[in-house]
């Protein structure tokens, strides 16, 4: 259980480390570590060079302009979970970091890293979907943007280029005083989510919903945004009922099937947990306590 | 294809300077092998148990996931440096004693630094945030009953004697 030998660089700069990237055969980035580490210990990745970017310059800040939250991809989670502008401004981002992992696994976890590694049931990797996010790469000639969509090509595999750093994610914010709740369920607090539920939701002044994003994670390859149950809420009026038959529709999405959970059990998840984070995200149940502070 | 670096730490206060190590030592087995510091104990060695936590600057991380040369500059608290002298221990081990906090004590080490953090950011935590606190460290002996009644114990201690 020690990592293989490799060439270690520590690059200062996003144009030093796009240039390693480049130039060496092999090369693996190291940010937080927290799932490279584990990796490179039980020698499932066999890397010539590893490029450490915990040194870089300029890649750690969380910053609002025009309605659309950007943090840079070496922000540690727990810089997340602290921050007062998402907490107030991207509630559903607030709620989903504070079941990622461990204290201990979060003061060194990165945003980019986690959506970078792309686990089906990554919490941030739901959160970009449901928001629509933009994942922002940089390689050696300049930056590109790539709608999150498009960002899961297979099973933790992203749509970034051997030679390009995952540098930041655009989350658009929704409306001031919107709902938003983000459920899982897993075996032990802090353990990836067996499924999770992401919904956001906007009510006109007459109660009636405007609009919705329902995501669930841990189903498939990818988080799945939910579009039918989206279109069967939005112009009705939130209440018990109503989510509980339109959520049943989480039924028929198709499910992945692996040790701690058979298909049919994520699909009854998706079902419940999509029910209570509509239910939470439109007040109607109280939020579930997840944080530790 | 091995590579090494020069390094300096500190470690529990003392300085370490011109270390050389492999480029792939993990900080845990740096703090075990190289120093000698065999308080930092190994689990899993994947980021799983928690048994190998140390403050990295302050804040708790699993050495089995960081390498020795990222702590190149950095300052470093391990289980061997909680205590305030050495005939006196911190009120967080007096707490585990008195509470039953340990059995085998192989989790102990990193039981304890993961709360000296806690404790420090949340001085008069609920039980359910102590459980989410620990939930990252793994324990086979106790049942984690007296782990948490000797964090509760210890915030209580710590607030009358800050
Ligand atoms: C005990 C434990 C529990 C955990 N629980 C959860 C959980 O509940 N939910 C969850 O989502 N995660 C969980 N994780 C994983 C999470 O902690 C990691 O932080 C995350 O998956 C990876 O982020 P990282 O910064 O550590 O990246 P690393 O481990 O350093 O890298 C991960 C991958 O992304 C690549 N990469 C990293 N940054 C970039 C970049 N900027 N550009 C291009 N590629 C990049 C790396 O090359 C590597 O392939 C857990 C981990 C542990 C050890
Ligand atoms: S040895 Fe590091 S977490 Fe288990
Ligand atoms: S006391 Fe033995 S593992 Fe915790």
């Amino acid at each position: 259980m020690k990592p293989p030998p490799f060439q270690y660089h520590d690059p200062r700069t996003i144009a030093e480390a796009v240039g390693l990237l480049g130039t060496l055969e092999n090369a693996k980035l190291l940010a937080g570590g927290q799932s490279l580490m584990p990796m490179l210990n039980m020698r499932f990745v066999l890397p010539d060079h590893v490029i450490d970017l915990n040194r870089v310059e300029g890649l750690s800040y969380i910053k609002e302009t025009g309605g659309v939250l950007e943090i840079g991809a070496m922000t540690r989670q727990y810089e997340v979970e602290f921050s007062e502008i998402v907490r107030t401004r991207c509630p559903l981002l607030h709620q989903a970091i504070l079941q990622v992992g461990h204290r201990q696994t979060r003061n060194r976890g990165t945003v980019g890293g986690s959506l970078c590694h792309l686990d089906p049931a990554a919490e941030l990797v739901s959160v970009a979907a449901a928001l629509d996010a933009t994942i922002v790469v940089t390689n050696a000639s300049g930056r590109r943007e790539i709608k999150f969509a498009d960002f899961p090509v297979a099973y933790m595999t992203p749509a970034i280029e051997q030679n390009e750093i995952l540098t930041a994610v655009r989350f658009p914010l929704w409306k001031a005083g919107h709902g938003a709740a983000f459920v899982e369920f897993a075996r032990r607090h802090g353990d990836f989510a067996i499924v999770s539920a992401a919904a956001l939701l906007e009510r006109d002044g007459g109660g009636i919903i405007a609009r919705a994003s329902i995501t669930i994670g841990g189903i498939g390859s990818a988080p799945v945004r939910v579009k039918e149950l989206e279109e069967a809420i939005v112009g009705k009026t939130a209440s018990a009922e109503l989510f509980r038959t339109a959520c049943e529709s989480c039924r028929k999405l198709d499910a992945i099937e692996d040790i701690h959970a058979p298909a049919s059990y994520r699909q009854h998840l998706a079902a419940v947990l999509s029910r209570r984070a509509l239910e939470q995200a439109s007040g109607i149940a109280p939020q579930s306590a997840t944080s530790v502070h | 294809m091995s590579s090494k670096r020069t390094i300096a730490v500190t470690v529990n206060g003392t300085r370490y300077e011109r270390k050389d190590v492999e480029v792939r030592l993990t900080l845990a087995d740096f703090l075990r092998h190289e120093l000698g510091l065999t308080g930092t104990h190994l689990g899993c060695e994947h980021g799983v148990c928690g048994a190998c936590t140390i403050l990295l600057d302050g804040k708790s991380a699993r050495s089995c996931l960081l390498l020795a040369v990222q702590a190149d500059g950095h300052k470093i608290l391990t289980i061997e440096g909680i205590a305030p002298s050495a005939d006196k221990m911190h009120p967080l081990q007096e707490a585990f004693r008195d509470n039953h906090g340990l059995q085998c004590g192989f989790c102990t080490p990193g039981m304890l630094t993961t709360l000296i953090e806690f404790l420090r950011d949340n001085p008069d935590p609920t039980e359910q945030e102590v459980r989410i606190a620990i939930s990252g460290n793994l324990c086979r002996c106790t049942g984690y009953q007296g782990i948490v009644a000797a964090a509760l114990d210890a915030a209580k201690r710590m607030r009358a004697a800050p």
